[in-house]
């Protein structure tokens, strides 16, 4: 098992996000976590990266290693787990290049980075045509790409991503997608939050569906796209 | 002509200190949204801690009974000063400010206060009330240049600061820490997700910074020998002044803010009376701020404190 997470409990100002959320990924897996609006997917992803603190009694492990005993940029620099944040948050004012080399900051295989750059490039080309130029400037779509990228290049264990597909076109939607798809086959295990969960589902192999901070329901991917509850309240009927 | 010379070579250099200073406040605020208002304070500790280190290596050479020359004392105090003083800004980021992080701005600039004044007190309990004179490292030369005189201290000291402030530049725009530096600015919630500690880059920033502060303090006690314990104070609001005029974590516009406060206190004193000048610059300044509120190179600016 790669990830697992037992009794996760998350509170803002007092007010708890996430009652207790049980789950478990395994290597080379694509896991979704599907839900609504504020259902808290966000928060299980900000609690792994440990952006979040979490409540007494949590425990998440990855790779057997307490992740509660790791700073968040220790999750990324020592344990390979990187986060695909909601919005993107890309550094607008460092050129597209620039954010891809932040993101290597405290890696130790320098030897590496070079080869790792143009694997990025390599996947993405409209990044490669773009290097140089602020990402701020980029369009919606190459945005998501660097912001990938990004994760790419700072750790590659296991890759969180919060609703990649937000604002893009159908299209461009798909490309990104088959972009995950490869590297996941090279290796890279994903844990994907959505909105969209028609897209989410056909794309990982198992789900989990979370409701105010509950996961209520879990399964293969084809399971849940059958499942009348989850078609009626996620699948548009 | 010559008499505007003059006084642009006095600007040029009033104006070094300035911009050196408030490259720190500019650089903190940039990375953490605070203002470090302990940083005239640093300044000041700065120009005693090159104080001593100068005095300190005068006995040890006269010790054993070696020469050093001045050039070489000033070069070796600026250096192990600058090291000194990043220490202080470390210390003072790590006690003071990393346990903020997340309280109300307003806590935080209290907080630089206080130390300020702690950092008054210290000096003033440890070297008494009486002022100090910094000791003369190199002989002044005055070149007369078409009824300009120019000292070789003057020269130097706006070298020294044009260097660094190059120097920093360079830094900032080339170094992967620079790098971290302006992502920070950017976004600082999501520069962990990148693998970098924000602890180690704000450690960084307080003690360049500082370092630079520390310069400003020896090429002040270079031109002015004459060191107290309040004399951060002032010169701290005015460094805090060019920091904003220059607009929000720019770099140059730090540089140049610093440079035309210089100018605009050096020039108004020389059409009016002294005792107006300051209230005459800082109207002035009031007036650009009308116009560009957010400084000469400063953007609009919306912070996310959440990821």
């Amino acid at each position: 098992m790669l990830l697992s997470v037992e009794n996760l409990q998350v509170s803002y100002d007092k007010i708890k996000a996430l009652h207790g959320v049980n789950f478990d990924i395994d290597e080379g897996e694509i896991v979704t976590i599907i839900g609504a609006n504020g259902a808290g997917k966000s928060t299980t992803l900000r609690a792994i990266s440990r952006m979040v603190p979490v409540d007494e009694g949590t425990r998440m492990t990855f790779q057997d290693k307490d992740l509660l005993k790791y700073a968040a940029d220790k999750v990324v620099s020592q344990l390979g787990i990187s986060h695909v944040p909601e919005g993107r948050r890309l550094f607008g004012n460092l050129t597209v290049l620039e954010n891809l080399k932040l993101a290597t900051f405290a890696r130790k295989d320098r030897e590496n980075i070079v080869k790792d750059i143009e694997r990025v490039f390599a996947i993405f080309p409209r990044l490669d045509e773009r290097k140089t130029q602020k990402a701020g400037t980029l369009s919606g779509g190459e945005q998501q790409m660097l912001a990938i990228g990004r994760a790419f290049m700072s750790g590659r264990k296991i890759m969180l991503l919060d609703e990649p597909s937000m604002g893009l076109a159908p299209l461009l939607m798909l490309n990104v997608f088959e972009a995950l798809k490869e590297i996941n086959k090279e290796g890279t295990t994903i844990l994907l939050v959505e909105q969209n969960a028609r897209m989410a589902l056909k794309f990982a192999g198992r789900g989990y569906v979370l409701e105010s901070g509950n996961l209520v329901l879990e399964g293969p991917s084809e399971e849940l796209l059958e499942n009348p509850e989850v078609k009626k309240a996620y699948l548009g009927g | 002509m010559a008499f505007f010379l003059q006084n642009l070579v006095n600007a040029l250099q009033w104006g070094s200190f300035y911009a050196l200073i408030a490259l720190g406040y500019s650089m903190v605020y940039s990375i953490l949204m605070l203002f470090n208002f302990a940083h005239g304070d640093i300044f000041m500790v700065g120009a005693y801690i090159g104080f001593g280190v100068a005095t300190g290596l005068m006995v040890l050479a006269s010790l054993w009974a070696f020469t050093l020359p001045g050039w070489l004392i000033l070069v070796l105090t600026i250096l192990l000063s600058m090291f000194l003083t990043s220490f202080l800004g470390m210390f003072v980021e790590r006690v003071g400010y990393r346990p903020l992080r997340e309280a109300p701005r307003a806590s935080a600039a209290i907080t630089g206060l206080m130390i300020g004044i702690i950092l008054e007190i210290l000096i003033l309990w440890g070297m008494g009330t009486q002022r100090v004179s910094f000791p003369s490292l190199i002989d002044t030369v005055t070149y007369n240049i078409g009824g300009v005189f120019i000292t070789n201290k003057k020269i130097m000291i706006v070298a020294i600061s044009l260097s660094f402030m190059l120097a920093l530049h360079l830094f900032i725009k080339k170094t992967r820490w620079g790098m971290a530096m302006r992502a920070m600015a950017f976004d600082y919630v999501v520069v962990p997700l990148m693998g970098v500690s924000i602890n180690h880059i704000a450690r960084m920033t307080f003690a360049i910074g500082s370092a630079l502060a520390a310069v400003a303090g020896i090429l002040f006690g270079v031109a002015y020998p004459v060191l107290d314990p309040y004399m951060g104070i002032i010169f701290g609001w005015k460094a805090f002044v060019a920091a904003i005029l220059g607009g929000r974590g720019s770099i140059m516009g730090a540089t140049l803010a610093g440079f035309l406060l210089g100018f605009i206190e050096i020039f108004v004193a020389m059409i009016f009376p002294s005792t107006l000048r300051d209230l005459i610059a800082y109207s002035i300044v009031l007036l650009i701020l009308v116009f560009r509120p957010y400084g000469f190179f400063g953007e609009p600016y919306s912070a996310k404190l959440r990821l």
